[in-house]
């Protein structure tokens, strides 16, 4: 009598069990299993986070379709999702085994991983984006984002009335201080007044903590913002109280139509061309490759059109410079929170003290949590 | 210039505060059956993304809220079959609710991520009222699920403490042999109340998705759910109580970006970000005392499923 209904129970719990399975299990959509032609060549990506997540993810996927777009040889797939930590290593070895010649592994927590499923698989070329370990099947990518940076804290300084920035900062990196010393240096270049403050949120990802951390540099007085974030939320505070807003990783103003100004953006498709070429030709090497606005690996997306012209104009001009390498965003003179000179007049940051930048440049408020 | 600082703050701390106070609300109503349901934080999530779906093919973010509480109401029956029919163990099935929903939310959402609704919840300044300083800013220019909440929960209470329903409801917590020997139908009793719970639940995590991101994100609750389990021990299952709960939870959350924003005080993020769950095992410990001490608050049947034939 009372058997019955206990072993129901448990069936149920188990089909419950087995629906989470499934719904875990249903990860990798890899593309193209249709037509399987030897002679292509396979290239894999890993990614940290959902394709669609408008932002770090989506832009190197952008880059991955414009690859297989452009060499009509390549097939590519991708695993998405993927954390950053031993299941990175599973991924990665999935991928190799599966025959996929040219790996590319876009997240910084994947390093240790990559370095060492490159070890077992010498044929397989490995790519690791904002990583510094190589081997000699594995390189590294990224790209100086702060040229960027640079020309969109001068649309900010241009913009703000109040002349105080709001910054929604992921973690307390040096990818990350480096973002925020290049667009303050842009803004005050243009606007000696401006000040940036700087909000932490702790994660990359997370629609509703940025907002809300967007939401407190407005109530502080914040009139545009500025993110490190890869989600449009605080692009929605600043739409929803009628300020201005700045981008990252791809045009954000579907999501904020009148207050998204212009976004710094990642441009990944041609690099992405460049390696898989070499590496059929044989002329990969294990470099470190830092690509540049003159690369066009980092760029400015289109302007917003509440953008005055003569803004535009200025900004047009700066890019030319950094293009033509008149200009370098952390050349002297360049001082720190406290007032003090850190890079002299006539002087530059090397590329190794840019890397791993530890302190703020002068007109940001906010702490570097140690 | 700093105090409109700290009025935003504390409309801050409202804002994040409702999706809890939803889906604690809810979490009393079901507790108060003598049913405990652990599967609060799958139920939001499923309620978050089924919403965002409805309301981003139909462009009407209400008819997404009433989406949500459907999806999140079905969930809770089938919890509902489980525990109260099947007499399963309450623990064990609402942790598997909780894993389901999570899953399942994930599943049926990869569509959506990265999706802008057409239409979201906006702010709307309920006139006269939001005109008084300092309360009206505060209370009083929300989005119209967070005046939903200033009914629901005197609601809620009136309904446990001055109805005959509500006298019902907490005799079938409290005893459900004698309420069966009164005439009082407790599987009926406990059924509709696990519902509407799962169904509040729903409410605050359409809340997330709808108007307080909005957007849908893979577990974007982010341990809501389990705040929400908390806050009923916190609340001593009384809704009034919860609601000064969620919003003293919800402060937390706005002052770690306040205080970074609007003031020099450095205290480090990850400590404030902790506060919230020191709070709640505090407030878990004393609830606790004070409950054994008095009496009072914990449903004396809560998850012991009912059996008529061991009474």
């Amino acid at each position: 009598m009372k058997k019955a209904p206990r072993i129901l129970m448990i069936g149920v719990i188990l089909v419950l069990a087995l629906g989470l399975l499934a719904g875990c299990g249903g990860q990798s959509p890899a593309s193209d299993s249709e037509q399987k032609q030897e002679d292509k060549m396979k290239v894999g990506f890993v990614y940290v986070g959902p394709v669609g997540d408008a932002g770090w993810t989506w832009a190197h996927d952008q880059g991955r379709q414009y690859l297989e777009k452009q060499l009509p040889w390549v097939v590519t797939s991708y695993i998405e999702n993927v954390p950053e930590g031993p299941d990175a290593e599973r991924v990665l070895t999935q991928l190799a085994e599966e025959g996929h010649k040219v790996i590319f592994a876009t997240s910084f927590g994947y390093m240790d991983y990559v370095i060492k499923v490159a070890e077992k698989y010498p044929d397989v070329v490995f790519m690791h984006c904002s990583g510094y370990k190589t081997a000699p099947n594995a390189g590294t990518y990224f790209g100086a984002m702060e040229e960027p940076r640079y020309l969109s804290g001068m649309v900010a300084g241009k913009m703000t009335k109040s002349n105080i920035l709001g910054y929604v900062a992921a973690h307390p990196i040096p990818e990350v201080i480096r973002g925020i010393n290049a667009f303050t240096l842009g803004a005050r270049s243009v606007n000696p007044d401006v000040k940036v403050k700087v909000v932490w949120t702790n994660t990359w990802y997370d629609p509703a903590a940025e907002k809300q951390a967007a939401l407190s540099l407005l109530d502080a007085g914040a009139d545009v913002i500025a993110q490190h974030q890869d989600t449009p939320g605080p692009q929605q505070a600043a739409q929803e109280r009628g300020k201005y807003a700045i981008g990252y990783n791809c045009d954000m103003r579907q999501f904020a139509p009148s207050a998204s100004l212009t976004a710094p953006i990642w441009n990944w498709g041609p690099y992405y061309v460049q390696t898989v070429e070499a590496v059929k030709n044989g002329t990969w090497q294990p470099e470190q490759y830092y690509g540049t606005m003159k690369d066009g690996i980092v760029d400015l997306a289109p302007f917003n059109d509440v953008v005055p012209q003569e803004v535009r104009d200025l900004v047009e001009q700066k890019k030319q410079e950094i293009i033509e390498g008149t200009f370098y965003v952390f050349q002297g003179p360049i001082k720190d929170q406290k007032g003090q000179i850190r890079v002299p007049e006539g002087g530059k940051m090397s590329h190794e003290e840019v890397l791993g930048v530890d302190w703020f440049v002068e007109g940001v408020e906010g702490d570097i949590p140690k | 210039m700093e105090n409109s600082v700290w009025v935003a703050a504390l409309a801050a701390a409202i804002i994040a505060g409702t999706p809890i106070l939803y889906a604690a609300v809810g979490e009393i109503i079901a507790e108060r059956a003598g049913v405990l349901n652990l599967g609060v934080e799958g139920m939001m999530l499923v309620g978050a993304v089924t919403g965002f779906m409805a309301a981003a093919n139909t462009a009407n973010p209400w008819l997404g809220f009433v989406v949500a509480m459907l999806a999140s109401g079905a969930m809770a029956a089938v919890f509902a079959f489980l525990t109260v029919t099947l007499r399963s163990n309450q623990v064990v099935t609402g942790l598997a609710l909780t894993l389901f929903g999570t899953g399942l939310s994930g599943f049926m959402g990869k569509p959506y991520v990265g999706v802008a609704l057409p239409v979201t919840f906006k702010p709307v300044a309920v006139p006269g009222l939001s005109e008084i300083p300092v309360l009206g800013p505060i209370f009083f220019r929300n989005d119209p699920l967070v005046y939903i909440t200033y009914i629901l929960v005197p609601l809620a209470w009136y309904y446990l403490y001055h109805t005959r329903p509500g006298l019902n409801l907490r005799a079938v917590g409290e005893n459900p042999g004698a309420a069966d020997a009164l005439g009082v139908n407790v599987f009926a009793v406990r059924y509709l109340h696990v519902i509407i719970g799962g169904m509040l639940a729903g409410a605050g995590g359409a809340y997330l998705s709808l108007a307080y991101a909005p957007s849908w994100l893979e577990n974007m609750t982010a341990g809501r759910g389990w705040i929400a389990v908390a806050l009923v021990i916190f609340a001593v299952w009384n809704p009034l109580r919860a609601l000064l709960g969620a919003y003293l939870f919800g402060g937390v959350d706005s002052l770690v970006y306040t205080l970074q924003a609007a003031t020099s005080i450095s205290i480090p993020s990850f400590f404030l970000k902790m506060l919230p769950y020191i709070l709640t095992i505090i407030v878990l410990v004393l609830a606790t005392r004070q409950t054994v001490v008095k009496h009072i608050g914990a449903p004396g049947a809560l998850s012991i499923p009912y059996d008529r034939e061991e009474r």
